[in-house]
């Protein structure tokens, strides 16, 4: 039998570095995700405002997000910036950047949907019980835009963890990138190394990702009634 | 801004367009039938078929594309399966996008009520007829702004090929970014590609959901 590739995984220090390299991944994930949720919530109620300014800005700006790639607003976050106004980011600061740029619009989006999903109805008969307008907020309208909002979060945070892998291609080391110098590394004496070490790091974002999602479809399932 | 410039590139831009666009709608087609085919499995129940159906979806779903597709394109030939740059591309968009596909369409049937179908067996529907008058307009109504975001998320996630080496969009602007250093130019174009690509898609889509809304149920004016 052909040399087993597998085995370069558990040469030298390449689990580890591998795994160094998921824990980059994991902490440009988890800054960017704090950041959209916490700017995402404001920027929600602001679009739930009536005014016509407010609403075209937010438009245009969900429009751009929604259409423009994340890999191309990388690039002109990395390589733009750098060669329009010179200024010099790391990899790592263009990647939280573009991610909570990117997050918290999609983020923006879901807290207005949310808060819009409710039906005036239930406002109405709250302040018919004589309910104030911060009871009716505690009592009524945050409990319920929490059950719509927690679940379709946190399925945009397993969005922004798979999207992280995108940063290698602006330089950013992390776990695919790692992956690929392990696999240049070991070229010559274990050719077949490329198909372990990929499949391995595809197992290793589908058991980060995939109990994310169980449990947003659980929370799901639970609030619907 | 090197207007000359932009003007003897745009015309690489627009055969690099050309190439995204079709990739993107032959995934896009593979991806619906995949799609359906999931769909179908796991409504009817088919034993075997619907847990692999599942497993699939469940893979593709929590995997990014860009790993799918370095597996494809580095490892694969690895054990002898040499697949070229646009293979590749067409095969990683479909794998993620039918598991896309699969759920949109599965969640526009779970949103049509058991009772809806129930009463028009009640008023001596056939099941053909029940199909045609009472589920599928209600659950397409439900799947098609899924499907729709689908397209465009597709379409937006081939810019990872250039990753591989496939002539798009992306790939395209690195080139000119590389060879001329006119990083400015290269990139407004590439934004201005795109924006003519997926805007009049994206309007287009917003139109069709305005248009289906009347199809719901049980809607309350709300806040």
């Amino acid at each position: 039998m052909q040399d087993l590739g597998i085995s370069v995984l558990f040469r030298g220090k390449n689990l580890i570095r591998l795994l160094g390299g998921l824990g980059v991944t994991l902490e440009l994930s988890a800054v960017s995700i704090v950041l959209s949720v916490i700017l995402g919530l404001l920027l929600g109620v602001v679009m739930t405002l009536k005014s016509r300014v407010v609403r075209a800005v937010c438009r245009v700006y969900l429009e751009i997000i929604r259409i423009v790639p994340q890999l191309v607003l990388l690039f002109l976050c990395y390589f733009g910036l750098a060669r329009a106004f010179g200024i010099q980011l790391s990899g790592e600061a263009a990647a939280v950047i573009v991610f909570t740029f990117w997050g918290a619009g999609e983020m923006g989006d879901l807290v207005r949907g949310a808060l819009t999903s409710i039906p005036r109805h239930q406002i109405e008969s709250g302040a018919a019980l004589g309910l104030t307008k911060g009871q009716i907020y505690r009592y009524i309208l945050i409990p319920q835009t929490l059950r719509r909002l927690i679940p379709q979060s946190i399925n945009l945070a397993t969005r922004m963890i798979k999207t992280t892998s995108l940063v290698m291609l602006i330089g950013v080391i992390e776990v695919l990138k790692v992956g690929q110098q392990i696999i240049d590394a070991s070229r010559y004496d274990t050719p077949s190394a490329a198909i372990w070490i990929y499949a391995v790091i595809f197992f290793l974002y589908f058991f980060i990702c995939w109990p994310i999602s169980l449990l947003a479809g659980r929370l799901e399932k639970k609030w619907q009634a | 801004m090197d207007w000359n410039f932009v003007q003897k590139f745009a015309p690489m831009y627009v055969t690099a367009a050309g190439l995204t666009l079709r990739i993107a709608a032959i995934g896009i087609l593979l991806s619906m039938a995949v799609g359906m085919l999931c769909c179908i499995v796991q409504s009817f129940r088919v034993p075997v078929l619907r847990r692999i159906a599942a497993v699939y979806i469940q893979l593709a779903r929590n995997t990014p594309l860009l790993v799918q597709l370095f597996f494809l394109y580095f490892g694969l030939p690895k054990i002898g399966i040499k697949l070229d740059a646009e293979h590749c591309a067409v095969i990683g968009l479909t794998f993620l996008g039918g598991a896309y596909m699969a759920e949109a369409l599965r969640s526009g049937l779970e949103a049509v009520e058991p009772s809806q179908r129930e009463a028009g067996m009640c008023i001596g529907l056939t099941g053909l007829q029940n199909l045609r008058y009472v589920i599928l307009p209600q659950a397409l109504a439900t799947a098609i702004p899924a499907v729709c975001a689908n397209v465009i998320f597709l379409i937006k996630e081939t810019s990872v090929f250039s990753a591989v080496a496939l002539a798009d969009l992306m790939y395209v602007a690195k080139d000119l970014i590389g060879m001329y250093y006119k990083t400015d130019e290269a990139l407004m174009m590439l934004v201005a590609a795109y924006l003519v690509l997926l805007l009049p898609i994206s309007l287009a889509f917003t139109w069709i959901e305005r248009r289906l809304r009347h199809a719901g149920f049980g809607d309350q004016r709300s806040v």
